[in-house]
């Protein structure tokens, strides 16, 4: 069978000793691993990784199965084209926060598109008081146009009460 | 002039601590042409340090006076022994590296110094440095003690986004 490869996803409860137990399961099954992220959601475990083998998707889903059952997590297997070295750096970083509302990840992402900003990475997180929450977010990306024009699509949130930072990344290669 | 072949991670030479100058020649001077031409022939790289092409002495080129934003710089600037003095702050920014192709990563190092460091011509002399050319210079002296950025990549989740503890 021809290697193939596998974009695998992993959700569940957060508990210690998750990561260790899918990778040996993924050892024992003959995997190799590529890009992961893995990330604790709101205490929730998720990773997302590229997986290489010569199994199919079920085949896959099946070596992880007992683990899957165990430690109560939902696996999904999706095959890919897997290619490594995709790497794009990011030139324009976006800060963003404001009291925690809906709408506001769609309203940035939104203002980014229309000006040809392709986002490679986004973060949030809701941090202050139960009572008052507020809403962080975090994007690199590519300006097709530079900063400034990315500066110009986003300074209209503010007035929505959005406050919205705009930096550069330069990329030191040394 | 020539451009020399540049030391790709995880060869075992970009570990080995340089050794200082101590004669301050023609032959040096040769190799800090090649230096530079290697430095030019690829990627916009702001620095190159000696030990990147295999040669272990304390011999480093920075220039952050073609950055895309401009930042405070020296211009160009040979670093023979360069040694810190003192260190101010900390930021976090990203790095890439000649040797160490196809990756970038967060590092944190001191947003000021004060350097000192020879000249070709055996002068010394001692630079307050800033932002992204202190940066540089840090990376690049990172190279002489057998450091490549990757032993300083830290994580964008934990280091940029302190959540405070409830």
């Amino acid at each position: 069978m021809p290697e193939s490869w596998f974009m695998l996803t992993v959700v569940g409860a957060d508990r210690p000793g998750i990561v260790a137990r899918l990778a040996r399961d993924l050892f024992v099954a003959g995997a190799y691993l590529g890009e992961a992220s893995m990330l604790r959601l709101g205490g929730n475990f998720t990773i997302m990784l590229m997986v290489r083998g010569e199994f199919t998707a079920d085949s896959l889903r099946a070596a992880l199965s007992v683990a899957a059952a165990e430690l109560g997590l939902h696996l999904h297997v999706d095959a890919i084209d897997g290619d490594l070295h995709q790497h794009v750096v990011p030139d324009v970083r976006v800060h963003v926060h404001g009291a925690d509302r809906a709408g506001i990840v769609a309203e940035v992402a939104e203002a980014l598109v229309a000006v040809g900003f392709n986002i490679l990475t986004l973060d949030s997180d809701v941090a202050g008081l139960h009572a008052a929450p507020i809403y962080v977010m975090q994007i690199e990306g590519r300006a097709a146009d530079g900063i400034e024009v990315v500066e110009a699509a986003l300074s209209p949130l503010r007035a929505n009460g959005i406050d919205v930072r705009v930096d550069s990344v330069e990329t030191l290669v040394g | 002039m020539a451009a020399l072949d540049v030391l790709v991670w995880p060869d075992e030479r970009l570990r080995r601590i340089s050794e200082p100058v101590d004669r301050f020649d023609d032959e040096l001077r040769g190799f800090v042409e090649d230096l530079e031409e290697t430095r030019q022939a690829g990627p916009s790289a702001v620095g190159i340090a000696a030990p990147q092409v295999g040669r272990h002495q304390r011999v480093v080129i920075l220039d952050c006076s073609i950055t895309r934003k401009p930042v405070a710089n020296h211009g160009r600037l040979v670093l023979i022994n360069p040694e810190i003095l003192s260190w101010e702050g900390h930021a976090l920014g990203r790095e890439g590296c000649l040797s160490v192709p196809d990756y970038t990563g967060n590092v944190l190092r001191a947003e000021r110094i004060i350097l000192r460091a020879y000249d070709l011509a055996g002068e010394s002399h001692e630079y307050d440095m800033n932002g992204f050319e202190a940066r540089a210079a840090q990376h690049e002296i990172d190279h002489l003690d057998g450091r490549v950025f990757l032993d300083r990549v830290v994580s964008r989740h934990t280091d940029v986004f302190r959540r405070k503890q409830r």
